[in-house]
């Protein structure tokens, strides 16, 4: 195993410059997701029109490479997609993570399957899973206006 | 002292971690175990398992004495005066948690103040955070310097007519700082302030002597001193047991049941409620014959040469900034490598076979006051050796590498 299947190029580049890493003028949903095992903290800011689709979405936080590249990749892949779609990213982003190794959306370019597939490696690190999804759990959170934070403990 | 012999006594070095010779830098969070403790626990319950100071038959009597024999144990080990000053606990944390709630039910009242310090774990600021909740006191904390040190002018200065109870930690769990406890004391002793000590970091690493110290509580966490989980001590001065009302209740802590009334005995056993993690504290008699046969002093000085070699060597590499600069100080190293977060900095570090802590320690007020949300720490045992400090850098480096530092 090499460690640098989990840092893969594309991850440590969203992880050091990570994209939409702000908070937005205008959102009409929000929420923030905490991981007490490792104290990530995540603020996901977000725009969702009444044609249900993802106008704008950024995000705020502090953690590790791996959950600051997430919530990059994220928001890079969503924006702009309808929230049904997103949706079947999002399950298929934690099936990867859980399951199979590879991603299995028609709807996403082969540059946004790339990127969405330097997270694989976190497959192999069942600790950092949750790294991971933290993000996606938190723009769930928002999306679906669930109350509270969104807890990876919970 | 032959740290390869020692190192021997302990089977989980015979693994293979990640394909790799492990590099145990965790102990501050878990020590690992010698055969002795392993062993005696099979063979207690091989040959002389049954429940304590219950029943009459033989094999009760057997387990009882085993169990108590470990209680005068530990007595000797800290110098306690009585052995009823020995009560067994799960962990530290109850130990802590039984004082706060019986000293805090008794003697704390709306207003009062309560000390602590900056440096402490969270297992020694939560259960006085239930008891400020709950009886409207107040939790003052003295301040740590950026050396992460708290001076004992800074607790000096906190306290007043209300102050109850100074609950300070011996060594800190992130900086390693050695907080000058019989100081304390005699500062306390002046106003007849009570002072517990969370001692979690003391026990394994300096050679404490409960009559010398004089604190009035001391909180030990057994799994830390190459002992079973499940296993924690807390040291009560005899003239506290006498006055503060029981913990939990159940059997085996009574004296005289009644439908109107009951009765409780003395400690230790008012503080042992229900069935005891007897096994555990049976296999912590062969911790303490470890630790009494290498020794505590050579233990000492022992981590004090790898530790300042690990200091030394970790300092050279300057994208590494360590936590802390204390005067007196334990075998713990914080730290913060640029640009990597600690999590990141553990897993890479595991693949290459050491284990570090990467995280807040349970004190996120200190991280807070030393303006980091996280850091990496390497913690060292006995069986740490200049090799293993030589293999934290390396590995320090590969991180530096991965990340194109
Ligand atoms: C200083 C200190 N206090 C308290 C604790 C809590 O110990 P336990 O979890 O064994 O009760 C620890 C261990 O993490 C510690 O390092």
């Amino acid at each position: 195993m090499d460690i640098k299947e989990l840092y893969q190029e594309i991850v440590l580049d969203h992880g050091k410059n990570p994209r939409n890493k702000n908070k937005l003028k205008s959102f009409n949903k929000e929420a923030k997701g905490h991981n007490p095992l490792c104290g990530d903290k995540i603020h996901i800011f977000l725009k969702l029109d009444n044609d249900k689709k993802v106008e704008d979405i950024s995000f705020e936080g502090e953690g590790c490479a791996i959950s600051i590249a997430s919530a990059s990749i994220m928001t890079e892949t969503i924006k702009g997609k309808e929230f049904n779609v997103a949706k079947k990213i999002l399950e298929n982003f934690l099936n990867m993570l859980k399951e199979s190794s590879k991603l299995r959306i028609n709807s996403l370019s082969e540059d946004e399957n790339t990127t969405m597939m330097s997270l694989s490696g976190v497959k192999r690190f069942p600790m950092r899973v949750k790294c991971a999804t933290l993000a996606w759990h938190t723009f769930m959170h928002a999306a679906e206006e669930k109350k509270g934070t969104a807890n990876t403990e919970k | 002292m032959d740290i390869k012999e020692i190192k021997s006594k302990f089977p989980i070095f015979k693994n293979k971690i990640n394909g790799k010779k492990l590099i145990y830098l965790d102990s501050a969070n878990s020590s690992q175990k010698p055969k002795t403790v392993i062993d005696r626990i099979s063979k207690f319950y091989s040959k002389e398992f049954s429940n304590i100071g219950r029943s009459v038959h033989s094999l009760a009597v057997t387990a009882t004495n085993r169990f108590e024999e470990t209680r005068d144990m530990m007595q000797k080990f800290i110098n306690a005066k009585h052995r009823e000053e020995i009560i067994f606990t799960k962990n530290a944390t109850e130990a802590i948690n039984l004082i706060a709630s019986t000293y805090g039910d008794k003697f704390i009242k709306e207003g009062d103040e309560i000390i602590i310090t900056e440096l402490e774990h969270h297992a020694n600021y939560v259960p006085w955070h239930f008891i400020r909740q709950k009886k409207g006191a107040i939790i003052k904390f003295a301040k740590c310097n950026d050396k992460g040190e708290v001076e004992i002018d800074e607790i000096k200065k906190l306290i007043t007519n209300k102050t109850k109870i100074i609950a300070i930690t011996h060594l800190s769990n992130v900086t390693g700082a050695i907080m000058p406890i019989k100081k304390i004391v005699d500062l306390a002793n002046e106003k007849k302030i009570p002072v517990l000590v969370d001692g979690c970091q003391g026990a394994p690493h300096l050679k404490i002597d409960m009559q010398e110290l004089g604190c009035d509580f001391y909180a030990i966490s057994c799994h830390k001193m190459y002992g079973p989980t499940g296993v924690g001590v807390l040291y009560a001065k005899k003239k506290w047991l006498d006055v503060l009302p029981p913990y939990q209740g159940g059997g085996g802590m009574i004296e005289e049941v009644k439908k109107d009334h009951i009765t409780f005995p003395g400690s230790p056993t008012k503080y042992e409620a229900g069935t005891l993690q007897t096994a555990e504290v049976v296999g912590f008699s062969e911790s303490l014959k470890f630790i009494e046969d290498v020794g505590i002093k050579n233990i000492m000085e022992h981590e004090k040469e790898i530790l300042e070699y690990g200091l030394d060597e970790i300092k050279k590499n300057n994208s590494v900034k360590i936590i802390g600069d204390p005067k007196v100080r334990g075998s713990i190293i914080s730290f913060t490598i640029k640009g990597i977060h600690p999590h990141d900095i553990a897993t890479i570090l595991d693949e290459d076979g050491v284990a570090i802590r990467a995280g807040h320690h349970c004190c996120q007020i200190l991280h807070e006051k030393m303006g980091v949300v996280a850091s990496a720490r390497a913690s060292l045992g006995v069986y740490n050796s200049k090799e293993d400090i030589d293999a934290l850098s390396n590995a320090i480096k590969k991180c530096n590498k991965v990340f194109n530092n």
